[in-house]
């Protein structure tokens, strides 16, 4: 496959590794923000590739971990409803809410369908005039055009029986709240390439600046990931803090304008609460007014719902780096992927299924 | 009624039970009575036509040669019923019969158990039935007995179906996870993770514009091939079905005592089934196979087992994928493209597409 | 947050909303892709898909950098004194 086979070859990952263990001279600790990034790290094997002197924490970029229980909570009490066709994307369906998760609603009879794309959960509702469907909008900046599209069609084709349960989060938002937190180690980030594909990365300019932290874009693939640390490595032994691109195939500093556009027209910044880690100001989006008749949220009586989090799960610490999975006293005994205390467990990309998956300890 | 006024013997491709009287499946067609035997008669019979079955006991008699001999079972509740490539039926044949090849030994006869929801349309399990007699036509292997229930609307999803199959080992032959010995190469007879892409594809959302086919196939001609080659030297014989690759390897590592390790390079899987994976954010080694075999086999004789895998149509693409090893012992690993080793584990559930 | 996957643009067409729509190839395998986010992309050029999205259209020429960076080190360890080892 075109644009993947090539970025990963072996030959090519041994002499960025060799360039990176002959550049460093002392301890670093590097954070990268997304799922998909610690997916690949773990998964090709990369963080046992690199040299000791490099340590790798793995950020809350997981918008599946950080959805909060409530919302969990709230997606549950609807999709139990009978004229509710609930759809999501395949991520969500093991993340724990207080007492179950959307696979076993689904399981109880619950019309739970999984989508690829939230165009065709408008499509489903559209072919269902009779039910009620609530799609689940979760996601980063890399998700909310989609998101945003569906809801603009939705409108614009009069499809009244759709609704969404939105909970986007936005990344600079996060990364402040890390830096700013007294006991944090990040002394550079691998910046998410999707979010940033969207976004642009003209955002993070002011951030590396202020916390003298350099900011390198980087892409999924093990040479993107390898050639990003390469660069921050570089970047920190040269005592640069600037933010540098290297997943410039895909990723321009003013970002996707036309997706930033509907994303503006049918989202509004609102704050966010992060599961594990509280509220962080102006960190997420909410429906705008005009929209407002597809909250999911307002359309079902849902509002009251209270979650009751299990008090054992570290997911904040784990994603603002502070903890390692395996640092976690309930890690792989009375938290497990088949009996997850918390989201980090469950999600594909989330850092402790990670590390259980591939065996780190 | 007599046969000549019966629209029933299949010999052509028409369903059998007149589909004006009867569209769907009754709960009286499983009930004994005359519905009941209509159904049995001029459908199941009919399409199976062998010898054995049309003694028409309550079981099977067959005559065999002493010695060992392989049984198995196995239930299929597969949804949707009918998937690019192949459908229920199929996949039932294909299924047992591989799972008595996977025994090293030849299959001689299978059974198939049908449980039908009060409802489902009779073209369709006629469609199904064809199907398995197609299967089990192709592989040589008849269906000689059988049962058929029906179950209330809603207590079903459509259709389930148990085959269990009956073969004999010859003499030399050995299959066992317990032979696999460090030292030992892990053989993989072709491209992976299509059956559940296939399947993946016509779930509803998930729909791509190109069809993508199971690999459902019956290996047993495979399996012959090598074990006439190899003899004992093939130690164990797996089909890598639900959990795919690595789940059949960890169960084989686990019950062996041994430490598995596999390179990703070499294990071959179709560009578009690859493509699927990538889009769905599948491992493709987690991926469902219904017409692959692992073998592990003594290492001086992996070459002319790969050899043998490769002169037969289903194992054209085989490949030497890795090694049983003394370390790590009950686990397996993965040396990447990148050239990083990671573990591989065995799943916990389903696979789900994701966007993260 | 990102499964975003590199695919061929193999169709494009406007729908009934008056969006850009196509057919993107992955591999070989064809999944319909809203086109609205890369509506400059032409049939041939890549995009990064991402929940039946396309969001960017792949630079080819800032794609080869990775690997030139890659050749002037191969070309730089040619030049470098080989170290005695102790």
């Amino acid at each position: 496959m075109r644009f993947v086979d090539e970025y990963r070859g072996g030959e090519d990952a041994s002499k960025l590794l060799d360039a990176i263990r002959s550049s460093v001279t002392r301890p670093w600790v590097i954070m990268e923000l997304c799922g998909g990034q610690t997916h690949t790290l773990i998964k090709a094997g990369i963080d046992r590739m690199l040299p000791d002197e490099i340590t790798l924490v793995h950020g809350p970029g997981c918008p599946v971990c950080v959805t909060p229980m409530r919302l969990l909570d709230q997606a549950i009490a609807i999709a139990r409803r009978p004229e509710v066709i609930f759809t999501s994307f395949g991520d969500m369906l093991r993340v724990p809410g207080s007492a179950a998760d959307l696979l076993e609603v689904k399981s109880e009879g619950g019309d739970v369908r999984i989508v690829y794309s939230p165009l065709d959960a408008v499509k489903i509702a559209e072919a269902n005039p009779d039910k009620q469907v609530v799609f689940f909008a979760v996601g980063f900046e890399t998700t909310a055009p989609a998101n945003a599209m569906a809801v603009w069609r939705a409108e614009r084709a009069g499809v009244e029986n759709f609704s969404v349960l939105c909970s986007h989060v936005l990344v600079p938002p996060a990364m402040e709240a890390i830096l700013g937190a007294p006991d944090h180690r990040v002394q550079g980030f691998l910046a998410a390439g999707h979010v940033c594909t969207v976004m642009g990365y003209w955002e993070y300019e002011p951030i590396a600046e202020r916390h003298r932290i350099p900011v390198i874009v980087t892409g999924f693939e093990p040479l993107d990931l390898i050639q990003g640390t390469y660069m921050a490595v570089a970047a920190l032994e040269e005592g640069r803090h600037e933010v540098e691109n290297q997943y410039s195939r895909s990723v321009t500093r003013d970002g996707n304008i036309a997706a930033q556009k509907l994303m503006t027209e049918v989202f509004e910044i609102t704050d966010r609460d992060w599961r594990g880690i509280g509220v962080i100001p102006d960190s997420g989006y909410a429906l705008r007014e005009r929209f407002v008749a597809f909250d999911a949220g307002l359309r079902f009586d849902v509002a009251d719902i209270e979650a009751h989090d299990s008090g054992e799960c570290i997911a904040g610490k784990i994603m603002q780096g502070i903890e390692r999975p395996s640092a976690c006293p309930a890690f792989g005994t009375r938290c497990t992927p088949e009996r997850p205390l918390g989201a980090p467990m469950v999600s594909a990309e989330g850092a402790c299924a990670a590390y259980y998956q591939y065996g780190r300890s | 009624m007599s046969d000549e006024t019966r629209p029933g013997l299949a010999a052509g491709l028409a369903c059998p039970i007149p589909i004006s009287d009867y569209p769907t499946v009754q709960m009286s067609h499983g009930g004994g009575g005359r519905l009941s035997q209509m159904l049995i008669d001029d459908m199941f019979v009919a399409a199976f036509d062998n010898p054995v079955l049309a003694q028409l006991h309550d079981g099977a008699i067959l005559d065999l040669a002493a010695g060992r001999l392989a049984f198995s079972t196995d239930s299929f509740v597969v949804h949707p019923l009918f998937f690019p490539g192949g459908d229920i039926g199929s996949l039932a044949v294909h299924g047992t019969v591989n799972d008595v090849a996977m025994c090293g030994a030849r299959p001689i006869a299978i059974s198939a158990g049908f449980i039908i929801e009060e409802g489902l349309p009779m073209e369709d399990l006629w469609r199904i039935v064809q199907s398995m007699r197609d299967a089990a036509d192709q592989a040589g292997v008849p269906v000689v007995t059988g049962d058929t229930k029906v179950v209330d609307r809603g207590k079903g999803d459509g259709i389930y179906i148990n085959t269990t199959g009956i073969g004999v080992i010859d003499d030399g032959i050995e299959i066992s996870p317990r032979r696999a010995r460090p030292g030992d190469l892990v053989l993989l007879s072709g491209a992976i993770a299509a059956h559940g892409i296939a399947i993946m594809s016509v779930r509803e959302g998930l729909e791509f514009e190109t069809t993508l086919e199971t690999d459902s196939a019956a290996l047993h001609e495979l399996t012959a091939a090598m074990l006439e080659r190899a003899g004992r030297n093939v130690h164990v014989l797996r089909d890598p079905t639900r959990g795919g690759v690595a789940s059949t390897l960890n169960e084989i590592a686990a019950q062996a005592g041994v430490g598995i390790r596999i390179d990703e390079a070499p294990i071959p899987i179709d560009e578009e089934v690859r493509g699927a994976c990538e889009i769905l954010g599948f491992d493709p080694l987690y991926v469902a196979n219904e017409g692959k075999c692992i073998a592990i086999v003594a290492r001086e004789s992996a070459d002319e087992v790969l050899q043998a895998m490769r002169d037969q149509p289903l194992g054209a693409r085989a490949a030497i994928v890795g090694e049983v090893v003394e370390e790590h012992p009950g686990k397996v690993f993965l040396r990447s493209r990148i050239g990083g080793l990671r573990v591989v584990d065995m799943l916990s559930g389903e696979q789900l597409p994701r966007i993260c | 947050m990102c499964l975003g996957v590199p695919g061929k643009v193999v169709e494009i067409r406007t729908d009934a909303l008056g969006m850009n729509m196509g057919k993107v190839s992955f591999g070989g395998v064809v999944k319909e892709v809203c086109l609205a986010y890369t509506s400059d992309v032409q049939i041939g050029e890549y995009v990064i898909v991402h929940v039946g999205f396309a969001i960017s259209t792949i630079d080819e020429e800032e794609a080869g950098k990775v690997f030139e960076l890659l050749r002037q080190m191969g070309e730089l360890e040619e030049l470098d004194v080989p170290q005695i080892e102790t």
